[in-house]
């Protein structure tokens, strides 16, 4: 594999929680790699098993979803839907025989930059490892 | 309504492993309800198989639409266009669908993507029940609106058998023994002795037994 290898990241973040921590993170001057693209959402209940498998086909190499700690949801349940559909999508992958790592859920609050930041290294790292994606990129 | 299950994503991709170009028909009636073969459903069928093409080299064109019903000529006939551009068409539908689709396009292959598993309703989100079996002569007022035809594991009509343990049926620990609870809820209604009254053998020659079945409404037939 190349070590040259810089792998496509999407990161569904939760404005309440992951994407206010990825502020945080900006604001302490953490770093994290380049490779992670964040989206934010308005909750991570918003995320449907469609959004991680179009990433997937269109090429993305890894895609996690972060939302809030587990019973802090500020829509209640939004963050365990997130991860059912998030097993349902690593359910998927396996299938087809891609490694179901390379989608992964999260938990985090706004108060935690620094677990951000990790996040982004450790998916970054599990994704450099695993190498690109086996599903061809579209034309154009 | 119809209740289904999607097919395993490997056996669907088997089914079409040798066509090119690929058309995921949904349906808006029973099996949008139980989220396996909506337009939804129809979007995350296509996209895992144009994964696992793209994956192995092989890739192909795949569209997704969805009718009002598969259930249905006119909705049907809004294919007419369509359906002779495919290698292979997928219905979504309960087994009704790719039947209606094979009879209106009898040069299309047309392939069903769920296994059609009962009539019933959802007990909680997510989760599915059977409430009918079908049997064309309904006899749920004899039991107080629990029918022992499509709940009892024997489809026993004058009691329970003796599989029936605290409630539950000897099958499987999260089967309800429906017999328990027609006997409790007479019990608690004073209606016991209703059990008592002779019933007539069951006709089953409305049901399957008596081979496929029809329904003629006179007042709409042309």
């Amino acid at each position: 594999m190349s070590q040259d290898f810089e792998p496509q990241i999407l990161a569904f973040c939760c404005k309440y929680c992951a994407y206010a921590a990825a502020d945080l993170a900006g604001s302490m001057r953490l770093n994290y790699p380049p490779n992670i693209k964040v989206i934010q959402v308005p909750c991570t209940g918003r995320v449907d098993i469609i959004f991680l498998l179009r990433a997937i086909e269109e090429g993305a190499d890894g895609v996690y979803v972060a939302g809030c700690l587990e019973g802090e949801c500020h829509f209640v349940g939004g963050n365990l839907r997130a991860r059912k559909r998030v097993n349902y999508v690593k359910k998927t992958l396996a299938e087809l025989g891609i490694e179901p790592e390379r989608v992964e859920m999260f938990n985090l609050s706004s108060a935690m930059g620094p677990r951000f930041a990790e996040i982004a290294i450790e998916m970054t790292d599990r994704i450099k490892k695993l190498g690109p994606t086996p599903v061809c990129r579209l034309a154009g | 309504m119809i209740v289904a299950d999607r097919k395993p994503l490997v056996e669907i991709q088997e089914m079409v492993a040798n066509s090119r170009k690929i058309l995921v028909i949904g349906c808006k009636g029973c099996v949008t309800v139980c989220n396996v073969g909506g337009l939804k459903e129809a979007e995350i069928l296509a996209s895992s198989l144009r994964i696992g093409r793209n994956k192995n080299g092989k890739p192909m064109e795949i569209d997704e639409t969805v009718l009002e019903r598969q259930c249905d000529p006119e909705y049907i006939a809004q294919l007419k266009d369509k359906v002779g551009n495919y290698d292979a068409v997928i219905s979504m539908a309960c087994g009704v669908g790719p039947q209606f689709l094979s009879e209106a396009y009898p040069e299309q292959k047309f392939f069903p993507a769920v296994n059609t598993k009962f009539f019933g309703g959802a007990v909680q989100h997510g989760i599915w029940e059977e409430r009918c079996a079908g049997c064309g002569t309904c006899v749920i007022h004899h039991y107080d609106g629990l029918c022992p035809i499509a709940r009892c594991s024997k489809s026993l009509q004058h009691g329970p058998c003796g599989g029936s343990s605290k409630g539950k049926c000897e099958i499987a620990n999260d089967v309800v023994c429906i017999w328990d609870l027609i006997v409790r809820k007479k019990m608690e209604q004073g209606r016991l002795d209703d059990l008592r009254l002779f019933q007539p053998a069951k006709d089953w020659r409305t049901a399957r037994d008596g081979g496929p079945r029809r329904s003629i409404r006179e007042e709409l037939a042309s």
